[in-house]
């Protein structure tokens, strides 16, 4: 077991946003959340990212990328906390050929390998988000948390870096707002409504109509 | 959780009707005459050198000493301001040590140090970088508060210090770090300039030769010079070149200068600390004994109403009247660097005259019409709004120029004044309230050349060694602008315009990102 939240809470500035939430993941479990926009989908998130610390990576809302930087250097930043301060230093001037290849093959997995040493600020959004993801693949902490990851993506590209994040990180949870795509690629599916749980169910025994009203 | 009172509303007429208030019952106590002995002739003389400048005066050597002092001030400044800038939100004492050394003009910081370090490159550098400090202390802190550190929260949670810096935050910060850094070092060449006036080997020395001589021509030449090096400081300093204009500075300031002779600065620096600065009526005095204490409660209360309060009033009644010369110019000149009233042909001859007006040295600006116009508030006056306003115009038009109007818009007078100057009011207001607190410190500064504003006091204590006395009325005035910068601050949350840009550096750069809050 991954995180057990029991009647836990959780707000921005004194706002209660998520309030008597009680929630376990465990380890290898693929879980989409759903619900309006409002909902307490991004504090969720941001809660379990809290809780799993050093055995997550994010994808944030917005790529979150330093628009100053070149791409290799947004992917290499997946991993500052494993090289010395000394080799991350050296890698802002001279990037070793060894991690290039590295962070080229991830960049590959996200149809992004062609822009390699663009700066990440001269991306289109739908660009820069794969970057994020890649970020995050580079990264490879066994869970992923992702807030609306594939959100600018066509379903296709959608579907593709999704099966990608299945396959590096074992365990994931995902904001998302195509219920098609949520089902497909979850296989659990949570759906909040004012900051509470309401719908907890394993995707395979739902259909897409059974979800629409969440969003009536 | 409470919510935090908002301030009650204050609308932009009311605003405007206190300033103009304050500047009409300012007119009855300024001196405000020509009392020059034929002012046309005067300035005739002065025309006619500005239309034929001779080249030839112009001394290298002043040109690079006054780069070479304004580069290293900047840069030391610079660093120190960074250093600063790292605690300046958590320690209250850091924010109100910058406050302070920011609140004293560079001319009074020279003023002192010339005590110490006399006239050498060490005075003209810390008279720069002291001040610069506090500045950049506060607008380094402001960037890095308001940059976008998303990145910094996405990186693995064990990185180390270091290099989420390097990677996070110095990427993110480098490029409005680098635009503040070059625009502080145009003010720092205007600064360099200045210090001449009081003996620094900067191009203002030969500049004060000249203008006291009457010698126009020259004069028009070192001044259309510093046009030049300003204008092209794009070219000039850059990454690339940074190392160069650095490793020059400190190899011009060490050949063309002369040393320091006399005493040594330490011997100096124990005088100052132990003598000069001490309040006469403590010198040598047993502290226990009472007497002494009233002594020094008469000899302060003697400076308090016989020099610091006429300076401060006299100081308020220059800048009130400033400030609405400032506002007013710059209501008028705006539309001549904006596209729907000058054209595209007029805005870049608009754009040169006002560029101008920002670059030239409203202290040396003051000193000439001083000449011409002869000794009162007026020469003063006119060189603050003359400044200001061409400085606030010119922002003022790029901003009118980001103005979306709908395509039915009225043309002309009817667009000015029912379109554009309602839409660009709280800019403008918000511009005008930050530039008091700047207005207001260099009318203090302006009583060294003669008008009694607070400068005029501290001057003649430093020149007659009262030393004691200037380091109060140097409080004053501190005290003096940090009130009238907490007074301007409230006033902008009153009117709801405390988010609109107000640093020029930040307005200065193109108007791709337009939006309301990117100061």
């Amino acid at each position: 077991m991954l995180v057990d939240l029991r009647g836990a809470a959780a707000g921005y500035a004194g706002r209660p946003v998520l309030s008597d939430l009680d929630l376990t993941l465990r380890a290898g479990e693929h879980v989409a959340v759903l619900g309006r926009s409002g909902a307490g989908k991004s504090t969720l998130l941001n809660l379990l990212y809290q809780h799993l610390a050093d055995r997550a990576a994010l994808i944030p809302q917005a790529a979150a990328l330093v628009g100053t930087l070149s791409v290799f250097h947004n992917v290499y930043m997946g991993r500052l906390d494993r090289y010395s301060t000394l080799r991350n230093l050296r890698m802002l001037a001279i990037p070793a050929r060894a991690e290039v290849a590295e962070v080229q093959a991830v960049l590959a997995g996200v149809g992004m390998a062609e822009h390699l040493f663009r700066r990440a600020g001269a991306l289109s959004g739908g660009q820069q988000q794969r970057v994020s993801v890649a970020r995050a693949l580079y990264n490879g902490r066994p869970v992923v948390i992702g807030d609306e990851p594939v959100s600018a993506l066509d379903r296709l590209q959608g579907a593709e870096v999704l099966g990608r994040l299945a396959a590096r990180h074992g365990t994931m949870v995902l904001a998302m707002h195509d219920i098609g795509l949520a089902l497909a690629h979850a296989r659990r599916i949570l759906v909040l409504d004012q900051g509470r749980v309401v719908l907890d169910a394993p995707a395979a025994d739902l259909a897409i109509a059974d979800l629409l009203p969440f969003y009536a | 959780m409470p919510e935090a009172r908002e301030p009650a509303r204050l609308g932009y007429a009311g605003a405007t009707r206190w300033f103009l208030l304050a500047a009409l019952a300012a007119l009855p106590l300024a001196d405000l005459v020509v009392s020059g002995p034929d002012p046309w002739l005067e300035l005739t003389r002065l025309l006619a050198g500005i239309l034929r400048p001779e080249m030839l005066a112009v001394a290298g050597r002043s040109v690079v000493l006054t780069v070479a002092f304004a580069v290293l001030g900047v840069a030391l400044g610079a660093l120190a301001g960074l250093l600063l800038a790292l605690v300046f939100a958590r320690l209250g004492t850091v924010r109100a040590l910058a406050a302070a050394m920011r609140s004293v003009h560079e001319l009074f910081w020279a003023l002192l140090l010339i005590q110490v370090t006399g006239l050498s490159p060490l005075t003209g550098i810390l008279a720069i970088a002291i001040p610069y400090a506090g500045i950049f202390a506060k607008v380094f802190s402001e960037i890095i508060e308001e940059a976008d550190l998303a990145a910094d929260r996405v990186l693995p949670h064990r990185t180390d210090a270091v290099s989420r810096f390097a990677y996070a935050r110095i990427p993110v910060l480098v490029g409005p770090f680098g635009t503040y850094l070059l625009y502080r070092l145009e003010c720092g060449m205007r600064s360099t300039l200045v210090l001449g006036f009081i003996g620094l080997p900067t191009m203002g020395f030969e500049l004060e030769t000249y203008f006291r001589q009457g010698r126009y021509a020259e004069a028009a030449a070192l001044v259309l010079v510093f046009y030049v090096l300003i204008g092209t400081r794009r070219i000039w300093v850059r990454p690339a070149t940074l190392p160069f204009l650095l490793g020059g500075s400190v190899l011009a300031l060490a050949w063309l200068t002369e040393p320091l002779a006399g005493d040594s600065i330490w011997q100096n620096l124990g005088r100052f600390l132990g003598q000069g600065i001490v309040p006469r009526p403590l010198r040598g005095a047993d502290l226990s004994d009472p007497a002494t204490w009233a002594a020094l409660g008469t000899w302060l209360w003697q400076i308090l109403a016989n020099q610091a309060l006429p300076g401060v009033v006299a100081t308020l009644v220059l800048s009130q009247i400033a400030l609405l010369g400032s506002g007013v110019l710059a209501l008028v000149v705006f539309p001549l660097v904006c596209r729907s009233f000058a054209g595209v042909a007029g805005r870049p001859l608009g754009r040169v005259a006002l560029v101008v007006l920002r670059s030239t040295p409203e202290y040396m600006l003051a000193y000439v019409l001083l000449q011409t116009l002869g000794p009162s508030m007026l020469p003063a006056a006119i060189a603050l709004a003359l400044h200001n306003g061409g400085i606030i115009g010119y922002l003022l038009g790029r901003h009118a120029d980001a103005l979306p109007y709908r395509p039915d818009a009225p043309r002309g007078i009817n667009l000015y004044a029912y379109e554009t100057v309602p839409r660009l009011y709280g800019q403008f207001l918000a511009y005008a309230l930050y530039r008091w607190e700047i207005i207001v410190r260099e009318s203090a500064i302006f009583g060294i050349l003669g008008v009694a504003t607070l400068g005029y006091f501290i001057d003649a204590a430093i020149t007659e060694l009262r030393l004691d006395t200037a380091m109060v009325l140097i409080a004053a005035t501190g005290l003096l602008s940090l009130g009238i910068d907490a007074l301007s601050r409230s006033l902008r949350r009153r009117l709801r315009i405390e988010n609109r840009p107000v640093r020029l550096s930040a307005a200065a750069t193109p108007a791709t990102r337009s939006t309301p809050a990117c100061a």
